[in-house]
């Protein structure tokens, strides 16, 4: 592979990423916690109606993990095509 | 030791480690103080973004908003910590990549365009001298309210406190402060909030504690509890609403205008590299939502203590409410702030808090308990978390850390805003447009003169907040969602994307959005001049004002997209560059040139 190549390969593979990140970050914040708030809050975790916790506490702890995943997923990334710094 | 002196002793201490930051750590370079050098630790860098953030509304008003809104609160929730992911992956590492000063510089330079880079030091100082007022207003209310000093003179310390670690230290005094400044307000925050869930839970996680049974034997959970004691008074419910098209929107614009606020952004100029960047990201959403997981179980509890502080045995019962008289001191304490105001409308010397809005309620009230309207007529939502403390029967040491706590939130936030505005005046202006060949050691004078200048003018408009300024929230991020996120974006994610398109894009977005916000709220928020008045059953759509900006984001990308379609494709040396900045290697740190 030439390094044009590479980089775009690389781009690729982080925009495909981004894209399952950024669906999971969709469904969690609107379909889940605004949309659905209904029926979900019929079903409870504890003391919290589902679709409440989700708007108030889930949503949050999901952003945080999503942010987590992605960075180590593209540190991967950086090291597979051979782009990471150092 | 009475609470006056001990809040004057924390007060006092939190001022002084800011001062001595302040000495320690002076700028020597435009670097130093434009990035702090380049060498922040991205968990540091996650504390001091989490104070930058986090400001006087964070942490004094949020919690209020959400007791006295329940779910509808949320989009604040999601929209102030969702945007977090867009900046983690859209933004941060790239920008960090490009491995320069400031948000505008990277437009000018992307759109190879010295009225690109104009345009966005516009929008940039419009952003955040408007959410600078409102920190500002914070600084003042906090003095006045827990150290009895005028506001005026509580401003005139806040103000000079700033200049000191702000103008000596640049970005890296203020990144330093910001540490300090998170570690103060995040202990504020969370020892009333461990106590309170304590006391009404047995838990003393606040976040497993709203989902928790009472206490109190009842064996409800503590919503449920909730929700039957405020509507039982005749409000709405906490719990069961439902979502909106206006909600979601409002969550996306509010996500969308985070990710776009520069001074923000700059923050992640300061990590050595790029996979810090993204990291950072991380540590900054969780430094963040240690607060914001806290503030809904601050909100609802605060709100049912409020409730069963008036409402002491069944709703209609004769004994029913506290009399007057039997009121505890935090009620007597902020009666003189003005902030809780009560009114003894039917003359029976107790107090009836309930919704008299609600005319079903109001009307069957009046008939069967006598009650002749709502009786606290001013519960200022701010008190849900400033009296939190005395409400759980604290000690003073609890109170004074609330006082330094709500103080350090509004200066770190301040001193983040300021640094955006005054490196956009000497880097971007000055050497950007009108002094290319300034030498660096005059640039960095200049910088110094231009953050002295800045928090002049924030401080006049702290002395003097115009009418307005409560909805800077709006206008802020609005601005940030609709102008400067679009074509941050566009210029990483679409080499295609040329100089007409991102102007273009830029005004219409811009404009739009400013726009919507004037006719709905009055043009530069004037009163009456509003063509519209401000309801839903006006909204275009359903969109009220402050949700408008994601609306304005995506008429930015549909005219950006259009007119480069029509104009002279990117410079091929501009697509080298989109190039290099979407993989990390060769990053280096960030440079001037």
């Amino acid at each position: 592979m030439s390094l044009n190549e590479k980089a775009a390969e690389y781009w690729k593979a982080n925009v495909r990423l981004l894209m399952l990140c950024l669906v999971i970050w969709f469904v969690v914040g609107y379909v889940l916690s605004i949309m659905l708030v209904g029926p979900l809050n019929n079903i409870s975790l504890g003391g919290y109606p589902l679709g409440f916790w989700f708007a108030q506490q889930g949503s949050i702890y999901v952003f945080v993990a999503l942010i987590f995943f992605y960075a180590s997923r593209m540190n991967k990334l950086d090291r597979q095509f051979d782009v990471h710094e150092d | 030791m009475d609470l006056k002196t001990i809040t004057y002793l924390v007060v006092g201490f939190t001022f002084a480690v800011y001062i001595g930051i302040a000495f320690w750590a002076r700028a020597s370079s435009t670097k130093e103080f434009y990035i702090a050098g380049g060498g922040v630790h991205p968990i540091a860098n996650g504390m001091a973004t989490g104070a930058d953030w986090m400001s006087a509304a964070s942490f004094i008003s949020m919690a209020g908003l959400i007791a006295f809104n329940g779910y509808g609160a949320s989009a604040y929730l999601m929209g102030w910590t969702g945007g977090y992911v867009l900046l983690a992956m859209l933004l941060a590492p790239y920008l960090r990549k490009f491995g320069k000063f400031t948000v505008p510089e990277f437009i000018g330079d992307r759109y190879y365009s010295q009225t690109a880079r104009i345009v966005a030091v516009i929008c940039l100082i419009v952003a955040s001298i408007t959410y600078v007022i409102g920190q500002m207003k914070g600084v003042g209310v906090a003095f006045s309210r827990f150290l009895e000093i005028s506001y005026d003179a509580g401003l005139y310390i806040g103000m000079a406190t700033v200049f000191l670690y702000a103008v000596l230290g640049g970005m890296k005094g203020i990144t330093y402060t910001q540490i300090a400044q998170y570690v103060v307000l995040i202990f504020a925050y969370t020892i009333p909030a461990i106590f309170i869930s304590l006391q009404l839970t047995g838990n003393p996680l606040p976040q497993l504690g709203l989902g928790s049974t009472m206490g109190d034997g009842s064996d409800m959970y503590l919503l449920q509890k909730l929700d039957q004691t405020i509507t039982d008074l005749g409000f709405g419910t906490y719990v069961n609403q439902t979502g909106s098209l206006n909600m979601a929107l409002l969550t996306l614009s509010l996500m969308i205008g985070t990710a776009g606020l520069p001074h923000v952004i700059v923050r992640f100029f300061t990590v050595p590299k790029v996979r810090d960047a993204r990291a950072s990201a991380g540590w900054a959403l969780v430094f963040i939502a240690i607060l914001y997981t806290t503030a809904p179980a601050v909100g609802a509890m605060a709100r049912l203590n409020l409730t069963n502080t008036t409402q002491i045995a069944a709703v209609g019962a004769p004994e029913g409410n506290l009399k007057y008289e039997d009121r505890p001191s935090w009620f007597q304490n902020w009666e003189k702030t003005g902030l809780l105001k009560f009114e003894d409308k039917n003359g029976d010397g107790r107090i009836q808090y309930y919704n008299d809005k609600n005319a079903a309620f109001a009307e069957k009230a009046k008939a069967e308990f006598g009650w002749n309207g709502n009786e606290l007529v001013t519960v200022d939502a701010d008190i849900m978390v400033l009296a939190n403390p005395e409400i759980a029967k604290l000690p003073n040491w609890v109170i004074a850390l609330v006082a330094a706590g709500g103080l350090a939130a509004a200066l770190s936030t301040a001193a983040g805003l300021l640094l955006a505005i005054s490196s956009a005046v000497s880097h971007d202006l000055l050497k950007g447009v009108f002094v290319k060949d300034i030498s660096e050691k005059n640039e960095l004078m200049a910088s110094r003169i231009a953050m002295a200048g800045a928090i002049l003018v924030a401080g006049y408009l702290g002395l003097h907040p115009p009418g307005f300024a409560a909805q800077v929230v709006a206008l802020a991020f609005g601005i940030a969602a609709a102008s400067l996120f679009p074509v941050l974006m566009m210029g990483i994610f679409m080499k295609s994307m040329n100089r007409q398109g991102a102007v273009t894009g830029m005004l219409v977005g811009l404009i739009t959005t400013v726009v919507y916000i004037f006719v709905y709220k009055g043009w530069f928020f004037i009163p009456g001049t509003n063509n519209l008045p401000d309801n839903a059953a006006n909204w275009l759509f359903g969109i009220s004002p402050g949700s408008f900006g994601a609306v304005g984001a995506l008429l930015n990308f549909i005219a950006a997209v259009i007119v480069s379609k029509m104009t002279a494709p990117t410079p091929e040396h501009i697509q080298h560059m989109v190039e290099d900045i979407r993989i990390p290697r060769g990053a280096g740190t960030a440079t001037g040139h």
